[in-house]
Parts: C-alpha cells; sequence; structure tokens
C-alpha cells in the first residue's frame, strides 16, 4: 500500500508536522504494518494526540461501515471510522440517538471512544464509554481481541481515553438512547458573575439533562465570570407545537475559505460579540424549539471555523476542576486569563459527573472549563503552564483530546492511574508499537 | 418494482460509491468481487443507510473458466436484473511494464476478465431487448504514456470493446455506457506522485448513476476530463513522445 507523506495537524492547526499516512479501505488492512504508529479518525482533537511526527499515521476514514442495527433495543455496532453525522443520518429517523455527543458531529466513533469523550449530559449519564457494549480491538501483534467491560475489561478500560494507545479500534458497539423526536427544547439562563453561574448550573431548576454554560471571557471585576447557562432536552410528542413534524432541514453550511488574518479577533472585537450575545442569549427566558443539530452542533455549520484563529492556529486549553475546589479554581483561571489580556473567543462551562472507568479519561466529578487562545507568541505558552499550575493545586486536569503542550512530568501528577494503565500498556504493546506526537512528548509509555 | 443491479469489483471505492448512489434511489443491489469479508461489511452498510436489498458474492474477473457458472447463478437468482456496472481494475506498479508476469496481469484483469464476463451479459440483455452496461474504463486508456501503458493499454482495449458492444446492442434498446474518470481519490491512487484534479469516489459514483439519465455514451468524470484528453490526444505524437508523462 503506498504512504502519502504530508504535513499534518489536529483542529487547533498547531502543532503542523509532518508523517506518513496509510489509507487501508478495507477492514483486514487495519494492520500495525509500521514500526510505530498512531491511529486517526477526524483529526478533530485540536493538538497532536492523532500526529505521529517523522512517523506513520493510519488514518481510519475509510473503515467506516454500519454493520448492525438492532431497532428494537438501539444497539448499533459499527466500524471505527464512521463519523457521528453518518449514524445521526439512519439513527434519528427511527428515534433513536447518541447517548453522548461531543459538540462537533464530525468526529469518528473510534475518537469518541479513544478520548471516552463528554458531553452536555456528562453530570448526568457519564462519558461516551460508559454506553460501549464491545470493541474490536487490533493489538499491537496484529491480531483482533473482543473487549467488553467484563471480558478483556482491563484492556477494555485501558483503551476507553486511552488515546489510541492500545491498538487499533476496529469496531465498537454502542448502545443509543431513544429520543421522542428530533427537536430540542431549549431555556437559556444568565448570570451576571461566576457564582450565579455555578448557581445555575447546580439548581435543578436550570440544569436539564444537556446543560452547558456560555461565559464572557471579556468580563472582569464584578462581572467576572458573568455567562449563558443554556439547558436542554429531547422534545416530548406533547410538547410540539401542532402540525409540526414536518422534517427538520438540513443547514446550509457555510465555509471560512482561507486563513484569517488573527488580528480580526482581537480583544475589542470578541468584547463587542460578547456583550451582544450575552445580551441575545441571555435574554432568551422562555424555552425555544431547535432542531438537534443546531443544539448540539452550532459550529459544525461553518466548515474550516479554526481558520479563523489565523495562520499560527490555536491551541484549546480545557480542564476540570473536582466540585470542593471547582469554583475558586474556576475564579483563578478566569482572573489568570483576563489579566493576561489574552481574549479567548470561546469559553464554556460545563458540570461533569463521577469519574468513569477509563484508566486515562478525562473526566471526574467536577467543572469543566475550555479556552479557545490563539497562538500569537510565546507568551501565551507561559500563561499555559500558569494555568496548569492553578488546575493542579486545585486537584484538577487537563484534557489530553485538546491538549499539545503539557508536561510529561504534570501529566503524572494529573492522571494518578496512569501507573495501572502502563500496567496494561507494557502487556500489550510491550514495544510501545502504538505511539504518538502526544505520547512521546508525555513519555506515555514510560516508567510512572 | 425493484430491480437489481450487479456491481463487478464491488469493494472499489468507486464501486461502493456507485453502490450508495443505486441503493439511494432505491435499487437492489448483488456486489461481486474476490472478497468476501469485505463484502460483507459492505452489504451490511448499504443496508442500513438505504433500506435496500443487498445480497453479494465471490467472482474473480481472471477466473475466466468460473464466469459461465457465475452468470447463470446471477440470472437465476436475480430475474429483474436491470443492469451491471463492471468496476475492477488493476492499475499494477510503475515498473511493471518491464515483467512481462505482471503486464499479463494487469491485462487479464482489465481486459480479458472483462470481455470474458462482459459476453455473456451482453448475450443475456441482448436476448432480452433490456438492461444496461456500464463499464469503467479510464482516461488512461485514451493515449499511451510511459508510466502506465500497460494499464491504459488495458483500459483502452476496454473502451474500444465497450464501443463495438454499445454499435451491436443499439438495435436491441440495450445501453452500453463507458466511464472514463479522471484521477479519483482510492487506493488505487493513495499516495501516488504525480496526482492533479482529484475527484472523490462519491462524485464519480453519483456521476455514473446519473449518466443513466442522460444521453452520453462515453462519460468523462468529472467532465472537463473530456477537455483535458482531447488536448492531451491532439499533441502531434513527434513532441508527445518527447514529453515526460
Ligand atoms: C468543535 C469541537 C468540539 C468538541 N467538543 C467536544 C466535547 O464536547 N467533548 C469532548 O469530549 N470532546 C470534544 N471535542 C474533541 C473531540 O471530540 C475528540 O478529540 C475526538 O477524539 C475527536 O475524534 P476524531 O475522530 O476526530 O479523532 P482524532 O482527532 O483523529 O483522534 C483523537 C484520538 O483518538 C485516537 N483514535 C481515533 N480513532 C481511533 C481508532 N480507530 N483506534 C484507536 N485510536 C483512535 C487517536 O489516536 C487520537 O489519540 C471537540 C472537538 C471539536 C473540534
Ligand atoms: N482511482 C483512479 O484514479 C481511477 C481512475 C480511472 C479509472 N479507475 C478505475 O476505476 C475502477 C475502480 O478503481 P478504484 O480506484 O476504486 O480501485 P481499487 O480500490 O484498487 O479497486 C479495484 C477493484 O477491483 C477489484 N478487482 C481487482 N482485480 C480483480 C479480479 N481479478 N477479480 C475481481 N475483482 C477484481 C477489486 O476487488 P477485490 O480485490 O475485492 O477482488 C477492487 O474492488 C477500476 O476499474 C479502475 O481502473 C480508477
Amino acid at each position: 500500500m503506498a504512504l502519502l507523506s504530508t504535513s499534518l495537524s489536529g483542529w487547533g492547526r498547531y502543532p503542523v508536522q509532518s508523517c506518513e499516512l496509510e489509507r487501508p479501505e478495507r477492514f483486514a488492512l487495519l494492520h500495525p504494518n509500521a514500526e510505530h504508529l498512531i491511529a486517526r479518525g477526524q483529526g478533530r482533537s485540536y493538538g497532536d494526540a492523532s500526529l505521529n511526527e517523522n512517523g506513520r499515521v493510519l488514518l481510519t476514514e475509510r473503515v467506516n461501515r454500519l454493520l448492525e442495527f438492532d431497532l428494537e433495543h438501539g444497539v448499533l455496532r459499527a466500524e471505527a471510522g464512521v463519523t457521528l453525522a453518518e449514524i445521526l443520518e439512519v439513527i434519528v429517523p427511527k428515534g433513536w440517538f447518541l447517548p453522548v455527543t461531543p459538540g462537533t458531529k464530525f468526529v469518528s466513533l473510534g475518537g469518541c471512544v479513544a478520548a471516552d469523550v463528554h458531553g452536555k449530559n456528562h453530570h448526568h449519564e457519564g462519558s461516551f464509554g460508559d454506553h460501549v457494549q464491545s470493541i474490536e480491538l487490533i493489538l499491537a501483534n496484529g491480531k483482533l481481541l473482543h473487549c467488553t467491560p467484563t471480558e478483556n475489561q482491563q484492556l477494555f478500560w485501558a483503551t476507553v481515553g486511552g488515546m489510541g494507545l492500545t491498538g487499533i479500534i476496529g469496531e465498537v458497539t454502542v448502545k443509543l438512547i431513544p429520543i421522542p423526536s428530533a427537536y430540542m427544547m431549549v431555556k437559556n439562563h444568565s448570570a451576571d458573575n461566576l457564582e450565579g453561574l455555578f448557581t445555575l448550573l447546580q439548581s435543578p431548576a436550570s440544569d436539564d439533562r444537556y446543560t452547558v454554560a456560555w461565559i464572557d471571557s471579556m468580563a472582569s471585576g464584578e462581572h467576572l465570570g458573568r455567562g449563558v447557562a443554556m439547558g436542554g432536552h429531547h422534545v416530548e410528542v406533547e410538547e410540539l407545537p401542532g402540525n409540526f413534524y414536518r422534517s427538520i432541514k438540513p443547514e446550509r453550511r457555510h465555509s471560512i475559505p482561507f486563513n484569517f488574518p488573527a488580528l480580526i479577533l482581537n480583544s475589542k472585537s470578541i468584547s463587542v460579540f460578547n456583550s451582544r450575545y450575552f445580551k441575545r442569549e441571555g435574554g432568551r427566558r422562555h424555552p425555544f424549539l431547535s432542531g438537534y443539530d443546531s443544539y448540539f452542533y452550532p459550529l459544525d455549520r461553518i466548515a474550516h471555523w479554526n481558520r479563523l484563529y489565523g495562520k499560527r492556529g490555536f491551541v484549546q486549553y480545557q480542564c476540570v476542576i473536582p466540585d470542593a475546589t471547582a469554583f475558586e479554581g474556576v475564579k483563578h483561571l478566569l482572573e489568570a486569563l483576563s489579566s493576561s489580556r489574552r481574549p479567548s473567543f470561546l469559553a464554556v462551562l460545563k458540570r461533569l459527573g463521577p469519574q468513569g472507568r477509563g484508566l486515562l479519561s478525562f473526566p471526574m466529578a467536577g467543572y469543566t472549563l475550555a479556552l479557545d487562545l490563539p497562538i500569537r507568541d510565546s507568551g501565551l505558552f507561559v500563561l499555559l503552564n500558569k494555568l496548569d499550575e492553578i488546575v493542579l493545586q486545585h486537584g484538577g486536569r487537563v484534557y489530553l483530546a485538546k491538549d499539545a503542550r503539557l508536561s510529561s512530568q504534570k501529566f503524572r501528577e494529573m492522571y494518578p492511574l496512569y501507573a495501572e494503565w502502563l500496567k496494561i500498556k507494557h502487556e500489550f504493546d510491550p514495544q510501545n508499537r502504538f505511539s504518538s506526537s502526544l505520547s512521546r512528548r508525555l513519555k506515555i509509555g514510560e516508567s510512572a | 418494482m425493484s430491480q437489481t443491479v450487479l456491481i463487478l469489483g464491488a469493494t472499489s471505492a468507486i464501486a461502493c460509491a456507485t453502490a450508495a448512489a443505486f441503493a439511494a434511489r432505491g435499487d437492489a443491489l448483488f456486489l461481486a468481487s474476490r472478497d468476501e469479508e469485505e463484502l460483507k461489511r459492505i452489504a451490511a452498510d448499504l443496508r442500513l443507510r438505504y433500506g435496500v436489498k443487498v445480497n453479494h458474492g465471490i467472482f474473480d474477473a481472471e477466473a475466466t473458466d468460473t464466469h459461465e457458472a457465475f452468470f447463470q447463478s446471477i440470472i437465476s437468482n436475480f430475474p429483474d436484473l436491470s443492469g451491471i456496472v463492471l468496476a475492477f481494475g488493476y492499475l499494477g506498479d510503475q515498473q511493471s511494464s518491464r515483467d512481462f508476469k505482471v503486464s499479463a496481469k494487469i491485462i487479464s484483469s482489465n481486459f480479458t476478465g472483462a470481455a470474458s464476463i462482459l459476453g455473456l451479459f451482453a448475450n443475456h440483455f441482448e436476448t432480452l431487448q433490456q438492461g444496461f452496461i456500464i463499464g469503467i474504463s479510464s482516461v488512461a486508456g485514451d493515449r499511451g504514456r510511459q508510466s502506465n501503458y500497460v494499464y491504459g493499454a488495458a483500459k483502452g482495449a476496454l473502451s474500444l470493446y465497450l464501443q463495438g458492444l454499445r454499435n451491436r446492442l443499439y438495435h436491441s434498446g440495450v445501453r452500453v455506457i463507458t466511464i472514463k474518470p479522471g484521477f479519483v481519490d482510492t487506493a488505487m491512487t493513495f499516495g501516488l506522485p504525480g496526482m492533479f484534479l482529484v475527484a472523490s469516489p462519491s462524485s464519480i459514483g453519483n456521476g455514473i448513476v446519473a449518466s443513466l439519465g442522460k444521453s452520453s455514451d462515453i462519460v468523462y468524470l468529472p467532465w472537463f476530463w473530456r477537455y483535458i484528453m482531447l488536448i492531451i490526444k491532439h499533441i502531434p505524437e513527434f513532441i508527445f513522445k518527447r514529453m515526460k508523462l
């Protein structure tokens, strides 16, 4: 099979590295053909998780078939390269939905398992791995192994959240959730400061099955952390206005054709945007109907929106802080951000439920904050190191699927189950065959 | 009434996309190639996405002595067969033109095997006075180039064969369409140097099914390859032979 040498990056377009791509089109060709390799789905992780500098990257995008769909119980078996978008097209008309979905549907099923992704319902329903019934994993020795939460369970939980470092996920069987309609009922609540926002996220009156808060990252002082909590649930048929069963039209997609000069997104323009957004969204007091697409995947309407951040790319910094210290921690983070005068275009706060069983999974009971930060100069990395310190002081961790710059030392402090994970890694991949730019940077595979 | 379309070489990305385009308009499918495990997966996928009937079976273009039996089983099991798409092909590698064994494989995969199986279905459709035959040839068959002239010769032969067949079957109301794709983003071309204007398999698949509703007999996909090849075919030989293509 021919290989394609090319420069490659994650969604944040930083770092950009030269990699050697292999793109099998048959299931049987999902095989560790190189001494070192890493699988890559849709490349929607932000940093270097699906990169392998000067090494092999195996693209799963062509091994993307739906294999079995139990309509009665809502169980779907599919090859890992299939995207959530393709899955939704088939399952939604039959009254089923993904149990957990990230903020974009242009990710692969395998990527959702490997990063053990969470959605706006984590505090109620856990992460993606909690709904996976089984996976078929291609190991370092080329053999296919069936793993479930009860069979080969150690390897299963090392692979859920394992960032592709235990093998190539070939197939995934996932339990779906039933939905009464394709619509969402959404209700917004605004808060003038961080304390108010935390209250909204906790209170049953404003929390819903899916809840997320947008933060005005440019607000400071007494308005630090002001934002809008947005709750939503799948609409019951009775809730739908009469004659409302027309199907939802696919939304038109726009595209960012080229790299924007990074200056367009500056403190000024973001402040203006944020104030307007706060007024508009915060003002929507009454519940409103929304198609599931625009509710779950607002950013998907603009293809290549990552180009807005300019040629040098951006970093998404996502961390979680445990409940007990969350408020203090998030406050410190926002203060550090605002005093740095570095604008974050996007700032999102979500509540997370209890930690799952994935040994390297990100979620833990607490609050997760995500910030999109354009790379203007190396000063950004100084700030991010400072944020790491704050996160660690409050007992939290950084999300590997978004990361491009954490240190190997801090990784070990943030992921205490790493030692346990490493034992399983050694057992199934003693040569460290599955490795990525992320794993080398964080020295994952090396001693705890 | 549901009609069945037979796809030969159904594991190729172009064939999968063509199958999907047929399934999207409600046609049932029979998928054939040498790789049964893969066919099973593709068949399951098409059933789930499009809700159509999909069967599959083994077919080896080079094993011409098995073609009669394959043909018989298709026409007896699928009396509603409306047409066939011949998608199989084998590029071989660049150096292959030096070794006749490789050349022979290229010729038998792309041409001899095609002539064998096409002949059987042509007779069948001729008797029925209906049906269609879509053959995927290539722009590479329009002019011989040093980099792949064995493949080009086999595809060129296939184009001529389809042309003759079209002439013969015209009077029986059987449609014969020659598809000439340019570069397509598939396993055949992934990582090869010198690719340009590369089309997605799905655009080719849609173009193939759409060609049934149009009158062209020889369809370049995407359309602009007709003009690129027009120019290439008109470069005088004394210049062409000096070019590195
Ligand atoms: C706009 C946007 C919103 C997002 N929102 C969320 C969110 O709300 N919650 C959340 O948790 N994440 C979110 N993400 C992150 C994203 O969901 C994860 O990074 C996910 O892993 C991306 O899937 P992918 O197919 O693009 O994987 P890639 O980026 O290609 O790979 C990610 C990791 O998965 C591994 N991997 C992929 N496929 C396989 C396989 N078949 N076998 C083994 N390993 C594999 C790779 O090796 C790599 O380590 C978001 C990303 C974007 C761009
Ligand atoms: N990709 C391009 O740029 C391009 C351009 C012009 C024309 N084409 C033509 O388009 C068609 C599809 O190509 P592709 O790019 O999708 O190629 P591909 O991925 O290499 O697929 C080749 C297909 O041919 C089948 N095949 C090969 N030898 C066979 C044999 N002896 N018996 C039965 N099936 C055989 C293979 O099936 P099994 O291995 O499963 O048997 C496979 O389905 C080919 O005819 C090709 O020549 C391609």
